[in-house]
């Protein structure tokens, strides 16, 4: 079972819905996919909606922490939504939840971020 | 009773959901929950992919063994790679750690296995290799319902 993600652009939020299996041979071809989305839209947020992602490891925290960076000099923030209990936990593990804001589902993300 | 089996495949990152599922395969006799079993699935991951990307820098000509054991409520797992070795083991354990960031590594592969498994043992030495041997006790009060 490989990965899929699939991307949409609502006003300036880059919204990223990944399904499946997210480790290091998954994560090279996730993060050009996913910068090519960053700089070819005029985007300033991204939201990461989790919710069909069944096993993650910290290949998957690198290139997330990766894309935080970019999001972050483009002055906008990442919002990730909708995460399993097992993802919870790596990331509560690797203090991701200390610069990422966490939203139960992505109605709620994107009205954080001013999207209707 | 004592049960035990061994994989081995090229350093390949194929391999990776390969390994992680064949260990957790062998593991389920032992009727682990789902939270252990995804703990035994990450460990696996994490330190096949330290081999791939440290032991071996990429190359797909490497070999990965992964050795697991079974007794009782108890696993063994060792992940073995006859790579480049590990430098510095201390600085490698550090969270956040990585010697390739230029690669988006986390840094936090070793974290991770120290916190789901209950004794971890790592030996390397330079161009011989690197041997993770970890631990994990399973809780021996099932669910139920299932």
């Amino acid at each position: 079972m490989g990965l899929n993600a699939a991307f949409e652009v609502r006003d300036d939020v880059l919204i990223v819905r990944l399904s499946g299996e997210l480790d290091h041979h998954e994560a090279e071809q996730l993060r050009s996919n996913w910068k090519d989305m960053i700089y070819q839209h005029a985007i300033k947020h991204i939201i990461l909606n989790l919710e069909a992602v069944s096993f993650m490891d910290s290949s998957g925290l690198g290139v997330v922490l990766g894309r935080y960076k970019e999001v972050t000099q483009l002055g906008g923030e990442m919002v990730i939504c909708s995460i399993s209990s097992s993802v919870k936990r790596l990331f509560e593990m690797s203090g991701l939840f200390k610069i990422v804001r966490l939203e139960d589902d992505e109605n709620h993300a994107l009205a954080t971020l001013g999207v209707a | 009773m004592k049960n035990e089996m061994s994989i081995q495949f090229s350093s390949l990152s194929e391999n990776e959901s390969f390994a992680r599922v064949t260990v957790a395969a062998f593991v389920s006799q032992l009727d682990p929950t789902m939270d252990e079993l995804t703990e035994i699935k990450t460990v696996v991951s994490e330190a096949v992919t330290n081999a791939i990307i440290h032991g071996y820098h990429n190359q797909p000509a490497g070999v990965i063994t992964i050795t697991c054991v079974l007794h009782d409520d108890e696993v063994e797992i060792t992940v073995k790679d006859n790579g480049c070795g590990i430098n510095n083991l201390e600085e490698a354990r550090q969270p956040l750690y990585t010697s390739k960031p230029e690669l988006e590594r986390s840094g936090m592969g070793f974290t991770i296995i120290e916190n789901f498994m209950d004794a971890v043992d790592v030996i390397s030495s330079n161009n011989e290799g690197t041997i993770i041997h970890m631990k994990k006790q399973l809780t021996k009060t099932k669910t139920v319902c299932k």
